[in-house]
């Protein structure tokens, strides 16, 4: 039976049930105890599993992973959280140089099953620090997988198969969408979940293709239903490395046209990659260039401008309209 | 424990008379030791030395690729550590590990054909010279950035506590790495959750060229510890004996007491960072003072085992011998073994099956249709 969660709670209660179903899975971060999160992500955790298993930590960020990455070592599955997007950086020497080397470094001897949670994007009047969306970063970097979750459904099942995986993964939460309520249906097994690096065709049509992911699937969708002449598709990447090309390459044959979306800075982003690589592999079936859609190559901006910043439904649209103009 | 002997470092060259004078005080009286367990801890002394001036030959060689440190005026220090820990403690170490990987029970063979970058080494080649792991050894690492090691192995002494067990984790670092943040991170951590870990500074009074003096604002490292309420000790690391047992009261009171503690030990790097560094930035004096034959801890647990009588010529060209051929020995196992083949480029990267993952060699067709 299903029941109406908000993609918060969808991984609160993710999490809990992989605790429940492993014992040596332990979370920890800043005050991810007893307040539960800034985002009250954790909320209650500590209360049902105790302070040894959901720790409390100093403000650390390298000390945090790293020790994460210790836990790892000796078996365990550490869940860290980073509090905010741009509060990563100082965990990125652990991260880049340890997490996702260290199982090619020993030959496969060792795996370092560890999940780091961040909260990240714009659109909640936070200024740099609290808005970035650093996700190609870590996608340029072999080793780590980097998934993101655009609905409750998927927050819910792609915790806990982050969790399981036995890779490191960056699991990127979209924080602007964490009070979004949709069904989960938390009795179905974890197994017939789709895989975690499956895309997901969260709109079906035939004109054009959006590819989005994490908090850009919402506003893709109501381009969609907006744009009345053509039939777009859209299509919620959920995993960024790796990405699901059999999906997207699919989708850009039947359409010929693709808008690649998302809130980080165009240049170098993970829709540049996307683009080089749909058109390697599906190039006679293009009718015009792939077309992003993107935040600007700046810092973040101050809050009164980031609604220019973040992509919205006209930017998208426009995405489109030039996609046809070929 | 603490020896109160300060050393002067890379700073000025004295005449070492003086520091040995020390050394002999402190040091442990050889009518008390185990004769057999003396010449166990010379042999592999010895051993460490054979192998790491073998090492710098083959690397000068190019036998051996990328960046290579050696332990050579550290053998006092490898030793005496590791001749504490039992099989079932946990030792993580920097990039300065070649030693560390033989003393804690890897094969001489393994760990030369790993620098060699041959598919019979302890990580098949794939680590090299800084990362080599071996879990049943339990050498959960080297690590060539400084500092990277230290929140995995207090991660890896939480793991130990958390689960109940016993164990102890000894942490290795240089003295450059009392510098970084993840050093204050992790000091933090262990102190706060009483974790057995025993972070050691093997202080060599230099970070590649840059003194102790002119990098840490407290140059006493053992005392850098005191902000997390850390228990720190000196020990002179020329001295396998005082290694031993500076070490060994640490790791038992780590293990009983359920804390961090730190050590330092001092002796001289004998030569530069790597081995290609040419250390320009060191004196005639200060090259002088690393070369010595006082600051030798071979020599000087040599002669001091000679004039004890227990090692005689006799014995001690029997050991250098059979030293000599185990080295030679693990050479020729590199040199011949296999070096990886190309199809294992992508090897190793994930653990779990990667849906769409790029492996194309230049050879092959850009579609595969």
């Amino acid at each position: 039976m299903g029941s109406k969660l908000t993609l918060g709670r969808a991984i609160n209660t993710g999490l809990r049930q992989a605790m429940e179903a492993d014992p040596k899975v332990l979370v920890m971060g800043e005050d991810v105890g007893k307040l539960g999160g800034v985002f009250r992500v954790t909320d209650g955790l500590q209360k049902d599993f105790g302070a040894d298993r959901v720790i409390d930590t100093p403000l650390a960020e390298s000390g945090i992973v790293g020790t994460a990455i210790g836990l790892a070592l000796r078996g365990y599955r550490p869940v860290c959280e980073i509090q905010f997007d741009g509060f990563f950086f100082p965990a990125a020497n652990q991260t880049f140089s340890q997490l996702a080397k260290i199982r090619r470094r020993s030959a496969g001897v060792l795996s370092v099953p560890v999940v780091i949670r961040i909260p990240y994007g714009g659109g909640i009047g936070a200024v740099e620090h609290h808005s970035e969306s650093p996700e190609a970063y870590f996608t340029h970097t072999a080793g780590l997988r980097v998934v993101t979750a655009a609905t409750p459904e998927d927050a819910y099942w792609a915790i806990q198969q982050a969790v399981a995986s036995d890779d490191p993964v960056i699991f990127l939460e979209p924080k602007r969408r964490y009070y979004e309520k949709a069904e989960v249906d938390t009795d179905a097994t974890l197994s017939a979940a789709p895989p975690l690096d499956a895309a997901r065709v969260a709109r079906p049509g035939s004109d054009a293709t959006i590819v989005a992911y994490g908090p850009m699937v919402k506003t893709a969708l109501q381009a969609a239903e907006a744009d009345t002449e053509r039939d777009i598709e859209v299509i919620d990447l959920r995993s960024l490395a790796p990405i699901d090309y059999d999906t997207v390459a699919d989708s850009v044959r039947r359409t010929g046209r693709l808008v690649v979306v998302h809130e980080a800075p165009l240049t170098n982003g993970v829709g540049g990659e996307i683009s080089a690589r749909v058109t390697e592999e599906c190039f006679y079936h293009l009718e015009a260039p792939v077309m992003r859609v993107c935040g600007f190559d700046t810092p973040y901006p101050q809050s009164r401008l980031e609604e220019y910043y973040l992509p919205d439904l006209d930017r998208i649209l426009d995405g489109i309209d030039r996609a046809f103009a070929y | 424990m603490a020896d109160t002997a300060k050393p002067k470092g890379g700073g000025t060259a004295k005449s070492s008379g003086g520091r040995r004078q020390n050394r002999k005080n402190d040091s442990p009286d050889l009518a008390d030791e185990s004769p057999k367990d003396l010449l166990d801890h010379y042999r592999r002394m010895l051993l460490v030395r054979r192998f790491e001036e073998r090492t710098g030959q083959a690397y000068t060689q190019a036998r051996i690729g990328g960046y290579c440190h050696l332990n050579l005026g550290e053998e006092a220090t490898v030793i005496g550590l590791t001749s504490v820990l039992d099989e079932r403690d946990y030792l993580f170490t920097n990039y300065r590990e070649h030693g560390y990987a033989i003393a804690k029970g890897m094969s001489p063979r393994g760990v030369m054909a790993e620098l060699y970058g041959r598919t019979t080494g302890v990580s098949r080649g794939w680590g090299g010279s800084m990362h080599m792991f071996d879990t049943e050894t339990r050498l959960l690492g080297g690590y060539g950035i400084v500092g990277g090691q230290l929140p995995l192995a207090t991660g890896a002494a939480l793991a130990v506590t958390y689960r109940g067990g016993d164990e102890v984790v000894m942490c290795q670092m240089g003295d450059g790495t009392t510098n970084i943040g993840a050093w204050h991170e992790s000091l933090n951590i262990a102190s706060l959750w009483n974790l057995p870990i025993v972070y050691v500074v093997v202080n060599n009074f230099t970070g590649m060229g840059t003194t102790v003096e002119m990098a840490s604002a407290e140059p006493d490292l053992y005392k850098r510890g005191s902000a997390f309420r850390i228990e720190g000790h000196r020990v002179d690391g020329r001295d396998v004996l005082a290694v031993r047992d500076a070490a060994s009261g640490l790791v038992e009171r780590a293990r009983s007491e359920q804390r961090p503690f730190l050590l330092e030990a001092y002796s001289y790097r004998m030569k530069g960072h790597s081995v290609v560094d040419p250390a320009k930035y060191r004196t005639k004096e200060q090259a002088e003072e690393a070369r010595d034959k006082a600051n030798d801890p071979v020599a000087i647990f040599e002669e001091r085992l000679l004039n004890a009588g227990v090692l005689t010529e006799d014995t001690k060209k029997e050991i250098s011998d059979a030293v000599r051929e185990e080295v030679a020995d693990a050479a020729d196992f590199a040199e011949n073994s296999p070096h990886p083949d190309v199809s294992t480029l992508f090897d190793y990267t994930y653990a779990t099956p990667v849906a769409n993952e790029s492996k194309r060699m230049p050879s092959e067709p850009v579609f595969a249709e």
